[in-house]
C-alpha cells in the first residue's frame, strides 16, 4: 500500500498474483492492522470509535457493491433494498427463534444472496442504464413487499427492535465493544474481496466486465458468473444490513432507501471502481467528510456570521463544499480516490532521481 | 458591513485566549443536542421548526436562563439520514449534552436502544412510534405531542360532531401515505369504526405522494363518502387539496392530520382562499395570538432587528416553541429537584415527569406527563380555514382514550 519497489523482479505468475508482492507489503499491513486493532481504541475518545463503526459498516457494503459494479462490469441501484432483506432476515431469526448472531449474520446475507441472484437475472439480457432501472425497480418492490407483509416487517411500524448481540454471554453495546464487532466483520470483508478478485471467480468477473463476447468465447459461462457476482454482492449487502440492525437494535427498511443505494453507488465511483484501497477510500470519504465539513464549518462561522444564522448556512455549506470536493476529486482523477494514490505513488517510485 | 464583519473577526481572533479560558468559567451552562433537516427531504418542516426553537431558547436566555443556567443548543442537520442522526447523538454525548431533541420516525427508532443504554432522555413530538406514549416500556422517550393514533382519535371525534352527533351508519375515508407513519392508525380507526358503527375504508397513496388521481376518484366516486380524513407527508397534502377539490370533492368534509397542515402546504395547493373550509389537526396553537410570540418579538425589536420571516408559517413556527418550551420546562424541573445544581441526563427525565398543566398562554395544550403516559394526554386541537386565516373550531381535545389505552396495552405484550 505504501511501499515503492526499486524494480520489477517478479519471475512467475505466482509471484505476480501474490497478495502481498513484497515482504513490506505484509509488514505496512500489520503496521495498519496493529493501528486499528490495538492503538485507536484504546487512545481515541468514544465519539471517533463511533464513527469508525459506521465507516466499517459502509466498507462492508461499498466492497459488495465494487464487487458488482467495478469487477463486473453490472450495474445496481437496488443495494440498500438488499441490505434490508439481510436486516430483516436476521431480525426476525434473533427475535423469533432467539438465534445469536454468529447464525444470523450469514443468514441474512445468505437470503440477500438468493434475493440478489434473482434480481440479477435481468442482467443476463439488459446492460447499462436498462440494468439500472431493473436494479431501480427491485430496490421499490422490495420495500413494498417488507412494509405489506407483517409476517416480515413485524406490524404496522415495519421495524423490529432485535437484541444487542452477544459474545461469551456478555452483550456487545457500548461503542468500544461494536468498534471490535464491526472492525471484525470489515476485515473479513476486505480479505475476502482481495482474494475472491484474484480467483477464478475473480478473473471470470474481470473478463465479463471488459468485454463479455469475448469471456463467452473463452469458456466463460456468463448466465453463471453474472449470477454469482450478484450473489456475492448481495451478500456483502445483506452483511452490511445486519450490522447496521445490530448496531441500532432495530430493523427498519426506512433506514435504506433509495438515497443510501445512491450514497454506496457515491462511495465506489469516488473512491475508485474495482479496487479494494479505492473502495475504502470511498466509504471513509463519504461517511466522514460531511462530520468533518460540518465541524470546520461551524468552528470557522462563529467568527462570520451570527449564532442563529449559522446553523441554517452550516447546514446548507456542508452539501455544498461535499458537492464541490466530489466534482474536483473527479475532475482531478475521474478514476477515484485510489488511482489518485496510485498516481502519487508513481510520482514518488524514482523521486527525486526522476530521469 | 463587510469591514465590519473583518474587525469582529479580528477581535474574534484577539480574544480566542481569552474565551477559550472563559468557557471554563462559565460553568451555569446546560448543553442541549438537537436535530434538525434542513436540507433533506423534510426541509419544509425544519427551515421553519429549528429557527423558532432556537428562537425561544435565545428568549429563555435573554432573561436569565433556565433557573439561572444558560442554555446551548448544538445543531446537527442529519438529511434526514439515519447514520448522521446516530454521528449526532455521539456528538452530543461528547460534548456533554443531557437532553436529545430528536427528530425523524426512521431516527428515533434507530436510537431508542441507546437512548436507553446512555440514559438519555428524547422527544418525537408529532411523529414516532405511538406505542412510546408508554412511559414504562419506553422510559427515555417522551413523544409530548398526540401520536398518530391520538391524532386519529380526535380526528374522528371532530367527525362525530361535524356530521350531527353520530356516526351509525356514515361511511369515512382514510386517505394515507402508504409507510409506516401513514398506515400505524389504521388499527385504532378500525376499532372505534366497530365502536361508533360507521365504514371506514383506506386508500393508500403510494411514496412520494405526487400520484393520487385514482385514489381520489375511487373516493370522490366510488366511496362517497360522508367525510375524508387523510394523514400525508411532504408534498402529497397540496396535491390530495388540489385533486380533491378538483373532482368537486367540499374540503370542509376533509381533515388533515399534523404533517399536512402548515401554511406552506396550503400554499403550495393554491392558498388560503383556496383551501376555504379545509380542518387541521394540530398538536400546537396556531396564529401569532401567544404571549410568548409577543415576547419574541419584542427580543428582537430589542436588539433593533426584524422579526424573523419564519414567524409567518405560524404552524411550523410554533410548534418549534413548542418543542423548546417543553423540554426548557423538564429541564427547570429538574434543576428544581436537584436545588439549583446542574442536572444530569437522568435527572432530566425524571424533570419530564413532572410537568404538569404546562399550557405556555395557550401555545401548548394542558400537558401533564406521568411516569404511565410520556404522551401528555393526547391533546389535539381543530383549526378551520376560514376568511383566508385559521379559525380554531375545538378547544383542546382527547377523545377515546380507552382505546388508546387497549392498543398500548397490546403492544406491549408484543
Amino acid at each position: 500500500m505504501f511501499h515503492r519497489e526499486a524494480g520489477n523482479f517478479k519471475s512467475s505468475y505466482a509471484q505476480d498474483m501474490a497478495l502481498f508482492p513484497l515482504p513490506i507489503a505484509k509488514y505496512t499491513a500489520a503496521v495498519v492492522l496493529v493501528l486499528f486493532a490495538l492503538v485507536v481504541p484504546f487512545t481515541m475518545h468514544e465519539y471517533y470509535l463511533s464513527v469508525f463503526i459506521q465507516v466499517f459498516i459502509a466498507i462492508v457494503g461499498a466492497l459488495g457493491l465494487n464487487v458488482l459494479v467495478g469487477w463486473t462490469g453490472q450495474i445496481s441501484i437496488g443495494h440498500a433494498a438488499f441490505m434490508s432483506v439481510g436486516a430483516y432476515t436476521a431480525a426476525n431469526l434473533a427475535v423469533k427463534l432467539g438465534l445469536p448472531f454468529w447464525l444470523t449474520l450469514p443468514a441474512g446475507g445468505l437470503m440477500a444472496a438468493l434475493i440478489g441472484a434473482i434480481v440479477g437475472i435481468p442482467s443476463l439480457r439488459i446492460k447499462g442504464t436498462y440494468l439500472a432501472i431493473a436494479t431501480l425497480a427491485s430496490q421499490l418492490i422490495i420495500e413494498w413487499i417488507i412494509n405489506h407483509t407483517p409476517a416480515i416487517s413485524g406490524g404496522a411500524a415495519a421495524s423490529i427492535e432485535v437484541p444487542r448481540p452477544m459474545l461469551f454471554g456478555t452483550p456487545l453495546k457500548t461503542n468500544f465493544q461494536l468498534y471490535y464487532f464491526t472492525l471484525f466483520f470489515a476485515l473479513l470483508a476486505i480479505v475476502a474481496t482481495m482474494n475472491l478478485v484474484r480467483s477464478r471467480i475473480g478473473r471470470a468477473f474481470v473478463a465479463i466486465r471488459d468485454q463479455d463476447i469475448a469471456a463467452e468465447i473463452i469458456g466463460i459461462n456468463i448466465f453463471k458468473y453474472k449470477l454469482i457476482a450478484f450473489a456475492i454482492s448481495s451478500f456483502y449487502a445483506g452483511v452490511c444490513g445486519v450490522l447496521y440492525t445490530y448496531y441500532f437494535g432495530i430493523a427498519n427498511y426506512e433506514a435504506f432507501q433509495i438515497v443510501v443505494s445512491i450514497d454506496y453507488l457515491a462511495m465506489i465511483i469516488i473512491g475508485g471502481l474495482g479496487s479494494v484501497l479505492g473502495t475504502i477510500l470511498g466509504a471513509v470519504f463519504v461517511t466522514t467528510l460531511p462530520y468533518i465539513i460540518r465541524e470546520v464549518v461551524s468552528a470557522v462561522g462563529v467568527y462570520i456570521w451570527d449564532p442563529a444564522a449559522l446553523s441554517a448556512i452550516a447546514a446548507s455549506m456542508r452539501l455544498v463544499i461535499f458537492g464541490s470536493l466530489i466534482i474536483f476529486f473527479l475532475v482531478v482523477e475521474p478514476e477515484g480516490l485510489a488511482r489518485l494514490w496510485r498516481n502519487i505513488r508513481n510520482y514518488f517510485r524514482s523521486w527525486p532521481f526522476s530521469y | 458591513m463587510l469591514t465590519d464583519r473583518i474587525k469582529t473577526l479580528g477581535a474574534a481572533i484577539g480574544l480566542i485566549g481569552l474565551v477559550s479560558g472563559g468557557a471554563v468559567a462559565q460553568d451555569k451552562e446546560l448543553v442541549i443536542g438537537m436535530q434538525c433537516d434542513r436540507t433533506g427531504p423534510t426541509q419544509i418542516t425544519g427551515t421553519t421548526l429549528c429557527p423558532a426553537y432556537h428562537d425561544y431558547v435565545a428568549l429563555v436566555n435573554s432573561k436569565g436562563g433556565v433557573e439561572g443556567f444558560k442554555i446551548r443548543v448544538i445543531e446537527i442537520d442529519h438529511e434526514y439520514k439515519v447514520p448522521p442522526a446516530m454521528e449526532a447523538h455521539e456528538r452530543f454525548k461528547k460534548e456533554g449534552a443531557i437532553f436529545h431533541s430528536v427528530y425523524g420516525t426512521p431516527q428515533i427508532a434507530a436510537l431508542i436502544k441507546k437512548l436507553e443504554e446512555d440514559k438519555m432522555a428524547a422527544t418525537s413530538p408529532g411523529f414516532g412510534s405511538a406505542a412510546a406514549a408508554d412511559g414504562k416500556r419506553y422510559p427515555w422517550i417522551f413523544p409530548v405531542a398526540a401520536t398518530y393514533w391520538s391524532q386519529a382519535t380526535v380526528a374522528v371525534d371532530f367527525v362525530k360532531k361535524q356530521l350531527g352527533g353520530s356516526l351509525k351508519g356514515k361511511k369515512i375515508a382514510y386517505m394515507f401515505f402508504d409507510n409506516p407513519a401513514g398506515k400505524e392508525p389504521i388499527g385504532v380507526l378500525e376499532d372505534i369504526a366497530k365502536l361508533e358503527g360507521f365504514e371506514m375504508r383506506t386508500f393508500a397513496v403510494p411514496s412520494p405522494g405526487i400520484e393520487m388521481g385514482a385514489q381520489v376518484l375511487d373516493i370522490t366516486g366510488r366511496f362517497k363518502p360522508d367525510f375524508v380524513i387523510a394523514h400525508l407527508f411532504g408534498r402529497a397534502p397540496a396535491v390530495a387539496l388540489k385533486e380533491l377539490k378538483g373532482k368537486g370533492f367540499p374540503l370542509s368534509k376533509v381533515i388533515g392530520f399534523v404533517w399536512a397542515v402548515s401554511e406552506s402546504d396550503i400554499a403550495a395547493a393554491g392558498g388560503m382562499a383556496f383551501a376555504e373550509g379545509y380542518h387541521t389537526l394540530q398538536y400546537a396553537g396556531v396564529g401569532k395570538d401567544f404571549p410568548v410570540l409577543k415576547e419574541i418579538e419584542a427580543m428582537y425589536k430589542a436588539q433593533g432587528k426584524q422579526p424573523p420571516k419564519e414567524m409567518d408559517s405560524t404552524v411550523l413556527y410554533n410548534r418549534g416553541v413548542f418543542q423548546a418550551a417543553v423540554q426548557l420546562e423538564a429541564i427547570r424541573h429538574a434543576v428544581k429537584a436537584k436545588g439549583g445544581a446542574a442536572p444530569t441526563s437522568s435527572d432530566v427525565r425524571d424533570g419530564f415527569e413532572k410537568i404538569k398543566d404546562f399550557t405556555l398562554g395557550g401555545l401548548v395544550p394542558p400537558l401533564t406527563i406521568t411516569p404511565e403516559d410520556h404522551e401528555g394526554g393526547g391533546w389535539a386541537q381543530v383549526w378551520t380555514v376560514k376568511g383566508g386565516k385559521y379559525v380554531k373550531a375545538t378547544e383542546w381535545q382527547a377523545s377515546y382514550r380507552d382505546v388508546i389505552k387497549k392498543h398500548l396495552a397490546e403492544d406491549a405484550k408484543k
